[in-house]
């Protein structure tokens, strides 16, 4: 059981949460997600982790409204319990010692690149932020990832503000004009994650993408989340999330992301209905 | 003596047609007349070799004569003596491999029927609750750990508590009992069983923390240098599955059967979409693999409406590993068995899902040194089998992530923790490890055994502590 401590409505579909949970909060690290689970019949959910706090024992949330769990989430209200949260899960990503790195977060993966982001500018590695959104109202924790990074660019599918374009778009508009960077982690939808290792693969530029397959224990004993990098099968929840971008087998990996699109379908409706 | 019986008193059971379509428990149970009946073909050896062949040292042929005196209660106190799990061990223990291997009998007649007599015992104490059974031990100022809620580590809190120490069992999903709650059936373990352990447990003081995924959420280390744990059990269980590596494994509908059944069981996929999490719904299934989990895999996908459920296995019926008991409730509920069969590839459709098995037939080659037949595939013998759900079932490999996150613990080229297998003590003083994390995948019984004599090391270990302070101070 972990206590609602604070929300905050970032989007009309996007809900940051602050929660009570120490212990997670003392060992998370950069990259790491946890699980939950809303009520007795809920589904567990993975979500990373958008922030931690060691000394106030709390961690913060990101969860857009996208199904029926997310929907229950973002209902809550300080003083709420959630019913079960369990983490840090995975392995924390291997951040550079040095050098510049870029930090591309699509839609409300912008939340899971601020631990990257603050724990890169602590290590003094030159840290560049492009957040991506549909339109500006969408835009979402500027205020955060500005002080954990260098510059921080934006951009909107419709140019209501910042870039005018897709995030892969704009890094690849700063790579062509020689932007010098030596990392590139990114986290955000399927598509975008891809078309971000499509434009750094001509580079060589070290990326990697945060994938989050369907999960169900998150602790290794399942299987359900595994993907192909490299012609090798990894399970995300304890070898991931973060791999290499561009050894990751896309084409299966969303395959299997809609693995039960159809249920979820049923669920939501269902929910709905009630 | 007496002329007994030639066989062991029939366990009623559901109709195969009514079990195809409804999860309640298969084996109903003895009733009193037929418990009575099974007790009274025991012939009370005066050496009980059955007692030999139950890991935990059940004291059986006193526990048989109390049942064929229909003192039922006393039978009770006999077996909780040596098991704190009877029902659930009366329900999933091989016997066939275990005690009743061992009866007296056998050779001329069938064994007695031991373990429907444990449950039968069992299932009578949990319908006649006794009052002061919890009799509460002297409390020890030590505090100890034990991660893991499965067979293991419920013994070892058991024990534990039972000696009077301050017991937290950590567990790293949101509900306990390890597989006991994931991977066994409710068909075959109701749950409402687990519950009622895990209560009796909290009846003695042992404290339960969900939750936690020792190794991320707080480090063994943590537990011993920091937070006040005199020592830590570890009862992980065996937690990674093991795939073929054929091509296609990740297709859709190609699952492990840790998570095949962890979304029936624990997930209550059964009841999406009362219940949030979905599952395949099959009309055509392979499991591969003919071990205990293969037979409830297979049996959970008839329930889930598949019309063929296949099983494929690389060697023959004498090889499987199953129970003789469960291979025989998947063949009446209608499972179809392809020995010396393995498969070779998984076929998808257009969408990324699968739809075959591509396998080809194996004969056994002559037994090699340790009398183990290999399967040797027969050339051109390549055969489909059309599938929507596939689940590989072919076992598991240790969780990696307490060896990984504890220092000065040393694992084995399997990753299995080293550890005695007398007292489970382990490279480092004041962790000890029993059950699949330092055997490999095994049985329930014998993960018991292991939290037991854990227990008693545990116990040990903290007296020699406690007695060295004494003579420094």
């Amino acid at each position: 059981m972990a206590t609602i401590l604070d929300t905050r409505e970032l989007t009309p579909v996007t809900k940051l949460l602050v929660l009570e949970a120490p212990l997670v909060a003392r060992h998370a690290r950069p990259g790491q997600f946890v699980i939950l689970r809303v009520d007795p019949h809920g589904e567990r959910v993975p979500i990373s982790l958008t922030d931690y706090d060691p000394v106030s024992g709390t961690i913060t949330l990101v969860v857009q409204h996208v199904g029926k769990t997310s929907g229950l989430l973002c209902a809550l209200a300080p003083g709420d319990d959630v019913l079960d949260l369990a983490g840090p899960l995975g392995r924390p990503v291997q951040l550079p010692e040095q050098g510049h790195a870029v930090l591309v977060g699509g839609g409300f993966g912008a939340g899971a690149i601020h631990p990257l982001a603050r724990e890169l500018s602590a290590r003094h590695v030159g840290v560049t932020v492009i957040i991506g959104a549909r339109t500006a109202e969408l835009v979402i924790l500027r205020d955060l990832l500005e002080p954990a990074s260098d510059e921080l660019l934006v951009c909107t599918d419709d140019g209501s503000v910042g870039y005018h374009g897709f995030t892969a778009s704009l890094l690849a508009e700063l790579l062509e004009r020689g932007a010098s960077f030596t990392d590139c982690l990114a986290v955000g939808p399927m598509a975008m994650m891809r078309a971000v290792a499509d434009v750094t693969r001509p580079y060589e530029l070290r990326t990697l993408v945060s994938l989050d397959p369907i999960m169900l224990d998150g602790t290794g004993m399942c299987g359900a989340c595994r993907v192909t990098v490299g012609g090798e099968t990894k399970f995300a929840c304890i070898d991931g999330p973060f791999f290499d971008a561009h050894a990751v087998d896309f084409d299966e990996a969303v395959v299997r992301s809609k693995m039960y699109v159809e249920d979820e379908r049923s669920a939501v409706e269902l929910a709905g209905a009630v | 003596m007496p002329v007994l019986y030639p066989t062991k008193t029939e366990m009623p059971a559901l109709d195969p047609a009514e079990r195809r379509a409804c999860w309640d428990e298969v084996a109903v149970g003895y009733t009193v007349e037929r418990a009575l009946a099974e007790a009274r073909r025991c012939v009370q050896c005066q050496d009980p070799l059955c007692e030999q062949g139950c890991p935990v040292g059940v004291p059986i042929r006193d526990f048989i004569r109390r049942v064929a005196v229909e003192d039922f209660a006393g039978a009770a106190d006999v077996i909780r003596t040596r098991n704190v799990l009877p029902a659930i061990c009366g329900r999933v223990c091989p016997v066939e491999h275990q005690c009743e291997a061992r009866c007296a009998v056998l050779g001329r007649l069938e064994p007695v029927g031991i373990g429907r007599l444990e449950r039968f015992v069992a299932d009578w104490e949990r319908a006649h609750p006794r009052d002061g059974a919890v009799v509460a031990p002297a409390p020890r100022a030590e505090k100890i750990a034990v991660v893991g809620s499965g067979p293991a580590g419920l013994t070892a809190a058991s024990d534990l508590a039972r000696l009077g120490y301050a017991v937290t069992v950590f567990e790293a999903l949101h509900a306990l009992g390890g597989v006991l709650r994931y991977g066994i059936p409710e068909f075959r373990l109701p749950k409402a069983i687990v519950d009622e352990e895990v209560e009796r447990l909290r009846a003695l003081g042992v404290e339960f923390e969900t939750n936690v995924l020792v190794g991320r959420t707080v480090t063994i280390d943590e537990l011993l240098d920091e937070l006040g744990y005199s020592a830590v059990f570890v009862g992980t269980g065996a937690g990674a599955p093991k795939f073929l590596g054929v091509p296609g494994e990740n297709l859709t509908g190609v699952y492990s059967a840790n998570e095949y059944l962890t979304r029936v069981n624990l997930m209550r996929a059964y009841s999406f979409p009362e219940y949030d999490t979905p599952v395949a719904r099959p009309t055509r299934a392979v499991v591969v693999g003919a071990g205990d989990t293969a037979m409830d895999a297979v049996r959970v996908s008839i329930r889930l409406g598949a019309e063929g459920a296949h099983v494929v296995y690389r060697r023959s019926e004498d090889e499987m590993g199953a129970r003789a008991e469960d291979y025989r409730r998947a063949v009446e509920e209608g499972a179809i068995f392809e020995w010396l069969t393995l498969p070779t590839r998984f076929l998808g459709d257009e969408d990324g899902r699968v739809r075959a098995v591509e396998c080809v037939r194996t004969r056994l080659a002559e037994p090699d040194e340790s009398g183990r037949r290999s399967p040797v595939v027969i050339p051109g013998s390549e055969t489909v089998i059309e599938a929507n759900l596939v689940v590989i079932a072919l076992g598991t490999s240790p969780n990696p992530l307490v060896p990984q996150t504890t220092a000065g613990l040393e694992t084995d080229a399997h990753g299995c923790v080293v550890s005695d297998p007398q007292t489970g003590a382990t490279s480092r003083a004041g962790v000890f490890a029993g059950g699949d994390i330092a055997t490999g995948a095994a049985t329930v019984i014998l993960a018991m055994g292991a939290g037991r004599r854990a227990a008693t090391a545990i116990h040990d270990y903290l007296r020699k502590e406690v007695d060295h302070g004494d003579f420094v101070g």
